[in-house]
C-alpha cells in the first residue's frame, strides 16, 4: 500500500479530468458537469484514504513522500509529501471542490459553453491546490503557486459576475504577479545560498540554510513574506480580494478565499518560519502589528460594506489577521490554532459564500439593500445562513471558535497586549454578521421577494456537509488537532522556540488541574 | 484569603472523580444537557413533521431533566457534606501543548441548585408556552429554541472549567438572541436581538481575557486548578481577573454599564422574558461571581467593585421601573434591580454568597410568575402592554390577579413570603459589613426596598384596580389552564420557598461546601430577623413606598396618556439615558470611523494600486483586448522570470 504514489495520483486525477472535460465537445456540457463531480468525488475518496493512513505517532514528519529528479542540472526535483498541516489543508480543499461543483451546477448555464470551461478550470485548479500544499521542493512550490493564478484569472475574468470582472481579474493578477516575482527572486536566492531546492534539506539546525547570515536571511524572508502576505491577504495589500470576490461567482470565491489564500498563511508557517527562523523572530512585532491592523481594519470595513460578497471578503481579511497573529505568536496554541483556523475558515467562509451565492442566483443581486425578510420566504436558507454566520463570528460550539480561542490563548502567553487588542475583533465580528443577517433576513417580506423559494435539494446537499463539519469540529476538534499538533511541535523545534511557562510554574499543577492543589 | 481556605477546607475533594459507585444518576449527568439538546435538534431538523407533537416533546425533556436532577440531589444529600462535589469527565474537547480543555461536569450543591431552578421553572414555562404560543405558526421553532436555551444554560452551570462555562455562556446568549428576535418580521425585535448579542459580546470579552490571564498565570482553566492557586497568583493579577469576570457578569446580568439591552429584550415573547430575561440567564453573572468566590476573596478591590456595581444597578433599575408604563419594561427594570441585589450580596464575600443564591432562586420563582402573569394579562388584552390601558382586571382575570398578587407580595418583601426571607438576608449581610461601606451598601439596599414597593404597587394598582381604561373592543378573559397552572405553581413557590430555604439557614448550610461560609457564622434567629433595625426599616420603607404608589395611582385616576412628568420621571422613562450615552460614545463615532475607512480603503489604499493598473493598461494599448493583453503580459513575465532563474543558475554553476 505504501508504494502507491498517493499525492501524485491526487494531483494527476483532477488535472487529467480537467483536460478531459476541456476536450469534450461544446454540446456535452451536461456530461462535463457529471464528469467533474465524479472526478472531484473520487479525488476526495483518494485523499481521505490517504489521510486514514497518516500516522501521528511516527517519527517521520513528512509522509507519502515522492522525490524524482525534474531538472537535474539545476537541482530541481518533483518532490511531494505532507505533514499534518498540509494534510488537513489538502483534505479541506478536496472536501470543498465537489461542493463548489454542486453549488455551481446551473450557474453558468447561460454562458456560451454552458460552463464547460468553468468546470474544467475547477479541476485544473484542484490539481494545483493539492500540488501547492504537497510540494516539498520550493521550486515546485513556486511553480504551483504561480500556475494557480491562471485558472483563477479565467474563472474571474471570463466566468465572473458584473461589468468589472475583467478589471478585477487583472487586479488580482497584477497583485499576485508582484508577489510572485519577489518570491521568485527569493527562491533563487535560497538556491544560491543553500544549493538545493529540497525543503527538507534546507531547514533545521543541520540544514543548508543554517549558516545563513542575518542580512540575506532577512531579505529572503521578506521576499517570501510579501508574496504570502499578498496572497493571504494582509493589510495593506488586501484590496485585490474584495474586488476579486465581488466579481467572482460564489463558487470561485469559495476556492479563492477558502483555499488559495491559505497558501499564503501556510507558506508563512512552512517556509518563512522554518527556513529563516532568526529573521522570522526578528520580524515578529511588525507582523503582529500588521495582523492586528488586519483584524480590526478588515472587520470595520466589513461593517461598512453594502455588498455581501465584498463584506465576506473583508471578514476574511480580519480572519486572516487572526491566522497570522497565531503563527507569529510562536507558541504551540497560537500555531496549532492558526493551522486549525485555516481549515475552519475554509469550511465556514466557504459555506457563507455558497449560501450568499444561492441568494444571488435567485435575485441576481449581491447588494444587501436588495433583500429583506428573506427568512419568511426561505427559512432553510436563512437558518443555514445564520449558522454559518455564527460560525464566522466564532460562536463556541462551532468549529471556528476552537481555532480562534487557541490563537487568543497562544497570543496572550506570547504577550497580553496584542491578544487584548485582538478581542475587539470579536465584538466587531458579531456586528458585521448579525447586522448583515438583520438587514437581509429579518423584517417584513416585500412583495417582490415573495416568490424567492427555499433551498433546492441540490443546494442543501452542497451546504449540509459543511454545516455538519462545522458542528462536528466545533464539539470534537481533537482529531484534527492530533494531526496538526506534531507538525507544529516540529516547527517550533526547528525555529527553536518553546511555550512560556505559567507564571506560577508549579510542577504539581497539571495542565487540566485534575491533581490541582487539593490539600 | 480566609475564604480560599474555607473553599479548600470545606470543598476539599473538589475533583473527586465520579465512579460507578456514585451510581448511574451522577455518572451520566451529561444526559441533563443531552436531553434538551436532542429536543432542539429534533425539532429544528425534523421540520414540519414534528409540528403536531414537537412542543410536547420539548416540554417533556426539561421535565425529565428535572426528575433526573431531583434524583441527583437525593444522592448528593445522602453523601457527607464535604464529599458533595463530584466531577464527571465526559471527553477532551481540545488539547494543544499544555493547554487542555475537557468537557468535565461539576455536580455540587451550587450547580445542582441551578439545575433544579433551570429545569423546574423551565418546565413550567414550557407548559405555559404550549398555550401562549398556540396560534403562532412557528411554535415548533420556538420550542426548539427554548430547549436549546435550557441545554446551554445547563452547560453554563455544570461546567467544571472556565472554557466550558464560556460555551454555555455564549450559548445562552445565542438562545437569547434567537428568542428576542423570534418575531423577526418586526424590525424592532430584530434590532433588539442584535443589540442584546452585541452588548453581551462586550461583556464576553471580559470573560475571554480573564480566561487567557488564568491560563498564562496558572497554566490551567479548570476551577479546581485556578481556585486552588489564587494565593500564588498575586493580588494585581487576581484583581484584574476579578474585574474582567465582573465585566462578563455585567453583560449577562444587565448590570451597569452594560444594562441597556435588557429593556429592549422585552421584544421577545413573554415566556422568554420570564425564563431567560428574569429567572435564569440574566442571573448567570451572579452565578459566575459566586462560583469564582476564591478569586474575589483574593482581590478585595474587585470584590468591592462588584458590590458597588450591584448597589448602583439596584437603584437604577428600580428608578426605571417606577416610570415605565409598559408592563414588561417595568418588570425588566425590576429584574435589573433585583439582580443588583444579588450582585451586591455576591460582592460582600462569603457572608453574602448564600443570600445572593437564595434570592436568585426565590426571584426566579416570583419574577417568572410575575412575567407569566403579565403575559396572561396581555393574552387577554389583545397583546396590549401599556398599563395605562389596563385597570380593574382583578374581576376579569381572578387567577391571574391572585397569582400576580402573591408574586407582588413576595417581591416587595411582605413578611414571611419568599422575597422577604431572601431580601432580608441581603440587607442584613450588607449592614454586617464593616465600616462606612457596609452602611452605604445597606442603605442602598433599604432604599431599593422602598422603591420596589412603590413601582410594584403602581403596577398592581394600574393593572388590576381603578377603573377600566381599555381600548374599544378589548374583552379581557382569564387564560387557559395550561397557562394558569404554571402560574399557580410559581405563586406557591413565591409564598413558601423562601421560608423553606432560609429557615434555620438550611440552604446556606447545604451550599457551604461549594461556596464557603462566613468566618463568624451566627445562629439563625427568627426573632432577630423580625426585630433588627434594618429589618424594621425595610418594613417601614416598604409601607411608605406602597402607600405613596397607592396615593398616586390608586386614589387618583390614571390618565390614558402619560403626563409630561418631571426631570427625574423623564430620565427614568429614557432608561437614565443609557442608550443615549452608548450612541454618543460608541455608535456615532463608530459610524464615522467606518465611513471614513471605507473611503480611505477605496481611494487611498486601493487607489495606489489602481493607478499602477491603469498605467499598465495604457502601455498595453496596442493589444486587442485587455484580457489577451494581460495573458500575454503574464506569459512574458513568466518567461522573464524563468530567464532570470536560468541565468542565475548558469552563473553559479
Amino acid at each position: 500500500m505504501t508504494d502507491i504514489p498517493w499525492l501524485t495520483l491526487a494531483i494527476a486525477l483532477p488535472a487529467l479530468g480537467g483536460l478531459g472535460v476541456a476536450l469534450l465537445p461544446r454540446e456535452r456540457a451536461e456530461t462535463a458537469k457529471r464528469v467533474t463531480l465524479g472526478v472531484t468525488l473520487v479525488t476526495l475518496a483518494l485523499v481521505a484514504a490517504m489521510a486514514s493512513m497518516f500516522t501521528t505517532s511516527g517519527t517521520e514528519r513528512l509522509q507519502f513522500t515522492e522525490v524524482y529528479p525534474w531538472i537535474p542540472r539545476f537541482g530541481v526535483s518533483y518532490a511531494v509529501g505532507v505533514d499534518g498541516i498540509a494534510l488537513v489543508l489538502i483534505l479541506m480543499s478536496a472536501v470543498l471542490v465537489p461542493l463548489v461543483v454542486l453549488a455551481a451546477w446551473k450557474e453558468n448555464d447561460d454562458a456560451d459553453d454552458q460552463g464547460k470551461g468553468y468546470f474544467a478550470l475547477i479541476l485544473i485548479l484542484e490539481a494545483m491546490m493539492i500540488g501547492v500544499f504537497a510540494a516539498t521542493d520550493i521550486f515546485l512550490f513556486y511553480v504551483f503557486f504561480e500556475a494557480m493564478l491562471i485558472p483563477v484569472y479565467f474563472m474571474i475574468g471570463r466566468y465572473g459576475r458584473g461589468p468589472d470582472r475583467r478589471r478585477a481579474a487583472i487586479k488580482f493578477l497584477l497583485y499576485s504577479l508582484l508577489g510572485g516575482l519577489l518570491m521568485l527572486v527569493a527562491v533563487i536566492g535560497v538556491y544560491v545560498y543553500g544549493g538545493t531546492f529540497l525543503w527538507s534539506d534546507l531547514v533545521g539546525a543541520e540544514g543548508a540554510l543554517a549558516g545563513l547570515d542575518t542580512q540575506p536571511a532577512r531579505w529572503l524572508f521578506l521576499g517570501f513574506f510579501i508574496a504570502f502576505a499578498i496572497k493571504a491577504p494582509m493589510w495593506p495589500v488586501h484590496t485585490w480580494l474584495p474586488t476579486a470576490a465581488g466579481s467572482s461567482r460564489p463558487g470561485t470565491a469559495v476556492l479563492l478565499v477558502g483555499v488559495l489564500d491559505k497558501v499564503g498563511t501556510y507558506g508563512m508557517l512552512r517556509y518563512c518560519l522554518e527556513m529563516f527562523p532568526e529573521a522570522a523572530k526578528w520580524f515578529v512585532w511588525p507582523v503582529v502589528v500588521l495582523s492586528l491592523v488586519s483584524i480590526i481594519y478588515g472587520a470595520i470595513l466589513a461593517i461598512g460594506q453594502s455588498d455581501m460578497l465584498r463584506l465576506i471578503a473583508y471578514t476574511s481579511v480580519s480572519h486572516f489577521g487572526f491566522i497570522t497573529l497565531g503563527i507569529f505568536a510562536m507558541t504551540s496554541q497560537g500555531q496549532s490554532g492558526a493551522a486549525l483556523y485555516m481549515v475552519n475558515h475554509g469550511f465556514a467562509t466557504g459555506a457563507l459564500f455558497l449560501i450568499v451565492g444561492f441568494l444571488i442566483t435567485r435575485q441576481g443581486s449581491s447588494a444587501i439593500a436588495d433583500y429583506q425578510g428573506v427568512q419568511k420566504a426561505a427559512p432553510v436558507l436563512a437558518g443555514s445562513f445564520l449558522v454559518v454566520g455564527l460560525a464566522s463570528l466564532a460562536l463556541p460550539g462551532l468549529s471556528p471558535f476552537v481555532s480562534e480561542f487557541l490563537v487568543f490563548i497562544g497570543t496572550f502567553s506570547f504577550h497580553p497586549v496584542p491578544a487584548i487588542i485582538a478581542t475587539v475583533g470579536v465584538v466587531l465580528a458579531a456586528l458585521y454578521i448579525l447586522w448583515m443577517y438583520q438587514r437581509t433576513m429579518t423584517g417584513p417580506l416585500p412583495e417582490r421577494l415573495a416568490q424567492l423559494g427555499d433551498l433546492s435539494r441540490r443546494e442543501v446537499w452542497a451546504v449540509a456537509p459543511l454545516l455538519a463539519l462545522i458542528v462536528l469540529f466545533g464539539v470534537y476538534p481533537q482529531p484534527l488537532l492530533d494531526v496538526i499538533n506534531p507538525a507544529v511541535q516540529e516547527t517550533m523545534q526547528q525555529i527553536d522556540v518553546t511555550d512560556p511557562a505559567p507564571v506560577i510554574g508549579d510542577a504539581d499543577l497539571t495542565a487540566d488541574g485534575q491533581e490541582g492543589e487539593s490539600e | 484569603m480566609a475564604v480560599s481556605d474555607v473553599y479548600l477546607a470545606a470543598g476539599t475533594h473538589v475533583n473527586a472523580v465520579a465512579t460507578e459507585a456514585d451510581g448511574a444518576i451522577l455518572a451520566n449527568a451529561w444526559l441533563l444537557i443531552a436531553l434538551p439538546l436532542a429536543g432542539a435538534v429534533i425539532l429544528l431538523l425534523g421540520g414540519r413533521r414534528t409540528n403536531g407533537w414537537g412542543h410536547w416533546l420539548a416540554t417533556a425533556l426539561p421535565l425529565a431533566g428535572f426528575a433526573w436532577a431531583a434524583l441527583a440531589l437525593v444522592q448528593l444529600l445522602g453523601m457527607e457534606p464535604a464529599e458533595r462535589s463530584i466531577s464527571v469527565p465526559v471527553y477532551t474537547w481540545f488539547s494543544v501543548g499544555g493547554f487542555d480543555v475537557a468537557v468535565d461536569l461539576l455536580l455540587d450543591p451550587l450547580s445542582i441548585s441551578f439545575v433544579l431552578l433551570i429545569t423546574g421553572v423551565g418546565s413550567l414555562i414550557h407548559i405555559y408556552s404550549v398555550g401562549y404560543m398556540e396560534h403562532d405558526e412557528n411554535r415548533r421553532r420556538f420550542f426548539a429554541y427554548l430547549n436549546l436555551f435550557v441545554a446551554a444554560m445547563l452547560v453554563l452551570v455544570l461546567a467544571d472549567n472556565f472554557v466550558l462555562l464560556f460555551l454555555g455562556w455564549e450559548g445562552v446568549g445565542l438562545a437569547s438572541y434567537l428568542l428576542i428576535g423570534f418575531w423577526q418580521h418586526k424590525p424592532s425585535a430584530a434590532v433588539a436581538a442584535k443589540k442584546a448579542f452585541l452588548v453581551n459580546r462586550v461583556g464576553d470579552i471580559g470573560l475571554l481575557i480573564a480566561i487567557m490571564l488564568m491560563f498564562s498565570t496558572f497554566g490551567t482553566v479548570a476551577f479546581s486548578g485556578v481556585f486552588g492557586a489564587v494565593e500564588q497568583g498575586g493580588q494585581g493579577t487576581m484583581t484584574a481577573i476579578g474585574l474582567l469576570l465582573l465585566l462578563g457578569a455585567c453583560g449577562k446580568s444587565a448590570q451597569l454599564p452594560l444594562q441597556s439591552w435588557l429593556l429592549d429584550a422585552m421584544e421577545g415573547p413573554t415566556p422568554v422574558s420570564a425564563l431567560i430575561h428574569a429567572a435564569t440567564m440574566v442571573t448567570a453573572g451572579v452565578y459566575l461571581i459566586v462560583r469564582s468566590g476564591p478569586i474575589f476573596e483574593a482581590a478585595p478591590a474587585a470584590q468591592l467593585t462588584v458590590a458597588i456595581v450591584g448597589a448602583v444597578t439596584l437603584l437604577a433599575g428600580a428608578v426605571i421601573g417606577c416610570a415605565k408604563d409598559d408592563i414588561k419594561k417595568a418588570l425588566a427594570g425590576s429584574t435589573m434591580s433585583q439582580i443588583g441585589y444579588m450582585t451586591l450580596a455576591a460582592g460582600l464575600g462569603p457572608v453574602g454568597y448564600a443570600a445572593a443564591i437564595a434570592h436568585l432562586i426565590t426571584h426566579g420563582f416570583f419574577k417568572a410568575g410575575l412575567f407569566l402573569g403579565a403575559g396572561s394579562v396581555m393574552h387577554g388584552m389583545n397583546d396590549e402592554v401599556d398599563m395605562r390601558k389596563y385597570g380593574a382586571l382583578r374581576t376579569a382575570m381572578p387567577i391571574t390577579f391572585a397569582t400576580f398578587g402573591l408574586g407582588y407580595l413576595a417581591i416587595i418583601g411582605f413578611p414571611f413570603l419568599s422575597g422577604w426571607w431572601t431580601k432580608e438576608g441581603i440587607i442584613e449581610a450588607a449592614f454586617a459589613t464593616e465600616g462606612l461601606t457596609g452602611q452605604l451598601l445597606g442603605s442602598a439596599a433599604l432604599l431599593g426596598a422602598g422603591l420596589t414597593a412603590f413601582y410594584m404597587t403602581r403596577m398592581m394598582v394600574m393593572t388590576f384596580f381603578g377603573e377600566k381604561r381599555w381600548d374599544d373592543g378589548v374583552r379581557p378573559h382569564e387564560s387557559p389552564t395550561s397557562m394558569t397552572a404554571p402560574m399557580i405553581v410559581l405563586a406557591v413557590g413565591s409564598v413558601f420557598l423562601g421560608g423553606i430555604l432560609v429557615f434555620g439557614y438550611r440552604f446556606a448550610a447545604f451550599l457551604e461546601p461549594a461556596i464557603g461560609a462566613p468566618e463568624e457564622p451566627h445562629a439563625f434567629s427568627l426573632a432577630a430577623m423580625l426585630t433588627s433595625g434594618p429589618s424594621l426599616a425595610a418594613l417601614g420603607l416598604m409601607v411608605v413606598g406602597a402607600a405613596a404608589a397607592w396615593f398616586m395611582y390608586g386614589r387618583a385616576p390614571v390618565p390614558r396618556e402619560a403626563p409630561a412628568g418631571n426631570v427625574i420621571t423623564v430620565a427614568a422613562r429614557n432608561e437614565l439615558y443609557g442608550n443615549a450615552i452608548n450612541e454618543g460614545l460608541l455608535m456615532r463615532p463608530g459610524q464615522v470611523l467606518t465611513k471614513a475607512l471605507v473611503v480611505i480603503d477605496t481611494k487611498v489604499v486601493d487607489g495606489l494600486v489602481n493607478g499602477v493598473a491603469a498605467s499598465v493598461r495604457n502601455s498595453s494599448e496596442g493589444l486587442r483586448t485587455a484580457q489577451t493583453g494581460f495573458a500575454r503580459t503574464y506569459a512574458l513575465t513568466m518567461l522573464f522570470g524563468a530567464a532570470i532563474v536560468v541565468a542565475t543558475l548558469a552563473v553559479r554553476i
